[in-house]
């Protein structure tokens, strides 16, 4: 098969997976990005702080941090270490529908992961690596989700 | 965990995910199809992966550096794993991204992801706003 002709997705699989076990030994923190949001959220507009009752801000404080490196990640990989220019979206994300089909996107992707309490870092890599029941009914719910959008819309 | 460990992690996360290309809308739209098997390839070596580390961590009772018995806790299931986890699903299949990637995303110069980012922060607010009324 093709797709062992080339086995960087040997590679990366490993080194993502490994994500797992270095924040928990590093911080005991269970490696996870989706509440990050939340954290932006108050950073951004201190007063909606009361909202989030019950969530525990300083438990997920250094995704703040790790999201800042993921954009650094992001144009280091794409920008500096790169010969080739990709396209990670498609071009017609560009214009106002594309904007406001990104943002409705975005919104079910943020209001999804706080309802199901995580996403795929959270559930599918982390708890799924635990052998939580509640993250492989949740991968199973992203991709029924996924799947519904591309086969009916 | 301190800011600056942080911060190197995540340029590392984020350069993993770019350079494997997982943050691209037309990865994602292969993987929905089934048209190529790649993504599937890399979950599911991270996860084996993922679940072999917490073996060995679990099996030497391995504790934190800060000296900390590890959290192996899982999360609450209820109705919201898969509602929440549909409408995160519909909403990865859109944008191409789940959380992560919107910010590798916006690192690589896809600047329309800045959109998807602001509906995410706008998602987790709204949801905060409605969660006692939800199912």
């Amino acid at each position: 098969m093709e797709i062992f002709d080339n086995l960087n997705w040997l590679i990366y699989g490993i080194l993502i997976g490994l994500f797992v076990p270095t924040t928990l030994l590093i911080g005991n923190k269970q490696f996870g990005i989706s509440s990050s949001m939340q954290n932006i959220c108050s950073v951004i507009f201190p007063k909606t702080k009361s909202i989030f009752s019950g969530y525990d801000f300083k438990n997920h404080e250094w995704k703040l941090y790790f999201v800042i490196g993921i954009i650094l990640g992001g144009f280091l990989a794409a920008n500096i270490f790169s010969e080739t220019t990709i396209a990670y979206l498609p071009e017609r994300y560009y214009t106002f529908k594309g904007i406001l089909t990104l943002f409705t996107g975005g919104l079910l992707v943020g209001f999804g992961t706080r309802y199901a309490r995580g996403c795929t870092s959270g559930h599918s890599i982390t708890g799924l690596s635990l052998l939580k029941l509640s993250s492989l009914i949740a991968t199973i719910s992203f991709f029924v989700g996924g799947l519904i959008y591309t086969f009916l819309f | 965990m301190n800011k600056y460990a942080s911060i190197i992690l995540g340029i590392a996360f984020g350069f993993i995910l770019t350079k494997s290309e997982v943050i691209s809308w037309f990865r994602i739209q292969k993987m929905f199809r089934f048209e190529e098997p790649y993504m599937y390839l890399i979950i599911g070596t991270a996860v084996i992966v993922g679940i072999i580390s917490v073996q060995i961590l679990k099996i030497f009772g391995i504790k934190s550096i800060t000296k900390e018995e590890l959290n192996f806790s899982g999360k609450v299931l209820n109705k919201g794993t898969v509602i929440g986890g549909i409408i995160f699903g519909i909403g990865w299949a859109i944008t191409g991204a789940c959380p992560g990637p919107i910010f590798a995303q916006i690192g690589t110069g896809e600047y329309a992801a800045v959109s998807t980012f602001v509906g995410a922060i706008s998602g987790a607010f709204l949801y905060n706003l409605v969660k006692d009324k939800l199912p």
